[in-house]
């Protein structure tokens, strides 16, 4: 057989029927992650046309975009901390998955979380498997050498009802990363740069495959930012080939194969690699050595800093709209720019290495007394883990917000927002007008450097908090 | 759904690149479990003061756009999220087509599967349909063409089993559910 990509091996193998001009290719899922904002509709579709769920088995289903942080002990608390809508919402998804008999990670399960921090967690994201979800940052377990994006609820539904989907296939763009990170520099920074160097729009009809010396080198959890955020360039898809770091993290997991199924899985994956003589439709090469931390100027994630560096100037209607939203001016840098909220957290920077680097910081220091911290765990299990490592006493003690886990102030959908016209310096993946309240504006950036400016009160270069020889 | 031939009206324009879908409709309007009734939520942020008033400014309120179908937008559409409530949101607001040099992967196929028609042309055209905002269009799907007063047409590209279904009002469930027997001998190779 010719050489082949990895996303080409993924792709091939899930063809239930292939793709001719007068139609598109049906696709199998082996893996479809359900939360309560996009699926409603779709199970109203299969109630109005007499359907059930085809494969229950393949779902994952939890609660994460509208429910609250703060504790509740059971749903009947979520109407007193709940907005209505939000409230109804969750409990709508309850009603859902009892009567398609799929279940849900719920309030209590210990295992509810963010979706894309839970798939992997649990051990159901795995190499080769095609995942979808109504959520665009289904991307993320492209870490994992699968083949993961987001879809609408329609094809929620089309999911929902025959484990399939109609799908032409995406063109192939490898980035290749050379060069090893700097202290103080993390796989957000790097993602930004792509982004930043792409553009927003430069995946667009893509699959991204992060190739190169600089990936091999990342744990999981840096693999899982970096492929997250695929998607803000427009690509549907980033993938990772599995290696050994991949199988390590998989292996044990309460999801992952046992005893000789994972011998078998481990052989398949093994080969899942892109080979050596393999094409891709386009190619595009960044060496990080001397990558600083990045933030976000404007009000898309593609309009990108070095933290030392200043805001460009512009013409376009759109980039000058941009930076008079963000209120910030052409040829002065972000440093120094007064914050008034941090938010840590998100399915980008969510887990447990990212709480780790804010404790770094945050150990032994006070929140700026102007700014509000908010942290929010990728999951339940991400929050324990950080309570037993005292991380929880960290924040609290620095004056921050210790939460319950969900989507939070990424999205703005139940009750954690940041103030019109306030400034926020989030570790979270969109920097969209009002993304994260009416009014509010967004700097993306690191966790180091989120906790940085929570200390300082500033945009702060996190490398100013850390000792010169420190490796985070 | 009601097969689509045609959407003739004048256009809107809204010269932006990357209006993200967060635009489209803001993520607190999400809470809601049905697809109706978006309309009235579209653009919110850029259709009004944060006092609820009208923002004169913003192209949609002006009463040159009450009747458009036809919204001429910016490279990169519908950037940003997956929601579909972003499709449902243009549709409830009655627009029917929207034109663009790039539109983003999610958006057009969400739009693709609700009836909206998701047209892209190349930058020159593109240019001449920003420079002319109001002016009577009709997008024809079975021509897969734009035709401008005079009769001049733009060809645009769009997924032909896409096309096919929209014109003939067919849904693609009802497809995919046809092929139950190959779904069914798929799975039994996995086991």
């Amino acid at each position: 057989m010719a050489a082949r990509t990895l996303f080409a091996k993924v792709w091939d193998a899930h063809i239930v029927s292939p793709e001719s001009d007068a139609r598109p290719a049906i696709l199998y899922v082996d893996l479809h992650l359900i939360h309560e904002v996009t699926s409603p509709q779709a199970f109203a579709e299969l109630r109005a046309r007499a359907l059930s769920v085809r494969r229950p088995d393949l779902c994952l289903a939890t609660l994460d975009h509208s429910t609250p942080t703060v504790p509740i002990a059971s749903l009947k608390d979520l109407a007193v901390v709940s907005e209505p809508a939000a409230a109804k919402q969750v409990l709508q998804m309850e009603q859902n998955c009892r009567d398609f008999g799929i279940e849900l990670r719920s309030f209590g399960s210990g295992e509810r979380g963010i979706v894309h921090v839970i798939g992997p967690e649990l051990g159901a994201t795995q190499p080769g498997k095609t995942i979808v979800c109504g959520d665009s940052h289904t991307s993320t377990h492209g870490a994992f050498g699968a083949l993961a994006f987001g879809i609408g609820t329609t094809e929620v539904g089309h999911v929902l009802a025959t484990q399939c989907l109609l799908q032409r296939k995406p063109r192939t763009l490898a980035v290749i990363l050379t060069g090893t990170l700097s202290a103080g520099v993390t796989a957000k920074d790097v993602i930004l740069k792509i982004i930043g160097t792409i553009g927003v729009a430069g995946g667009n009809g893509h699959v991204i495959e992060y190739r190169g010396s600089t990936v091999a080198g990342l744990t999981m959890e840096e693999r899982m930012t970096i492929c997250n955020m695929s998607i803000e360039a427009g690509a549907r898809a980033g993938m990772i080939g599995p290696d050994d770091v991949t199988y390590e993290y998989v292996a044990g997991r309460p999801l992952a194969p046992r005893g000789s199924a994972w011998d078998d899985a481990l052989e398949r994956w093994r080969a899942l690699g892109t080979d050596a003589e393999a094409k891709f439709d386009q190619s595009v090469s960044i060496d990080v050595s001397r990558l600083k931390p990045m933030v976000t100027f404007g009000t898309n994630p593609g309009m990108v800093v070095a933290i030392d560096e200043s805001v460009p100037a512009g013409d376009d209607p759109a980039f000058r709209k941009a930076l008079a939203y963000m209120q910030v001016d052409a040829g002065k840098p972000l440093k120094d720019k007064l914050v008034d909220v941090v938010f840590i957290g998100s399915c980008t920077n969510g887990r447990i290495s990212d709480l780790r680097q804010a404790a770094e910081i945050l150990r032994g220091r006070r929140v700026a007394k102007h700014v509000r911290l908010l942290v929010v765990p990728g999951s339940q299990q991400v929050k324990r883990a950080a309570e037993a490592e005292g991380i929880d006493e960290i924040v609290k003690a620095a004056g921050g917000e210790w939460r319950e886990s969900g989507c939070s102030m990424c999205i703005g959908m139940n009750g954690d927002t940041a103030g019109r016209g306030q400034l926020s310096v989030s570790t979270s993946n969109r920097n969209f007008e009002g993304r994260q309240g009416s009014g509010a504006r967004t700097i993306l950036a690191s966790p180091l450097t989120a906790a940085a400016s929570a200390v300082t009160g500033k945009v702060t270069d996190p490398r100013e908090l850390m000792g010169s020889s420190r490796r985070v | 759904m009601n097969g689509i031939k045609q959407v003739r009206s004048r256009t809107v324009v809204m010269p932006i690149d990357d209006i993200d879908t967060d635009q489209i409709i803001p993520a607190r309007f999400l809470t809601t479990t049905t697809k109706t009734g978006l309309g009235k939520s579209l653009f919110t942020d850029w259709r009004y003061h944060p006092d609820g008033t009208t923002r004169d400014d913003f192209v949609l309120n002006s009463p040159d756009a009450e009747g458009a179908a036809v919204l001429v937008a910016g490279r990169n559409f519908g950037c940003g999220s997956s929601r579909e409530h972003a499709p449902w949101a243009l549709l409830d607001f009655g627009i029917r087509a929207v034109i663009s040099t790039e539109i983003a992967d999610i958006f057009r196929n969400n739009a693709l599967k609700n009836g909206l028609l998701p047209v892209i042309v190349g930058a020159d055209d593109h240019r001449w349909l920003v420079e002319h905002p109001g002016i009577e269009v009709t997008v024809d799907l079975e021509t897969q063409s734009v035709v401008l007063p005079g009769g001049r047409r733009i060809g645009f590209p769009i997924d032909g089993f896409s096309r096919y279904c929209l014109l003939h009002g067919l849904d693609q469930l009802g497809f995919l559910l046809e092929n139950e027997p190959a779904i069914r001998a798929f799975e039994q190779r996995l086991i």
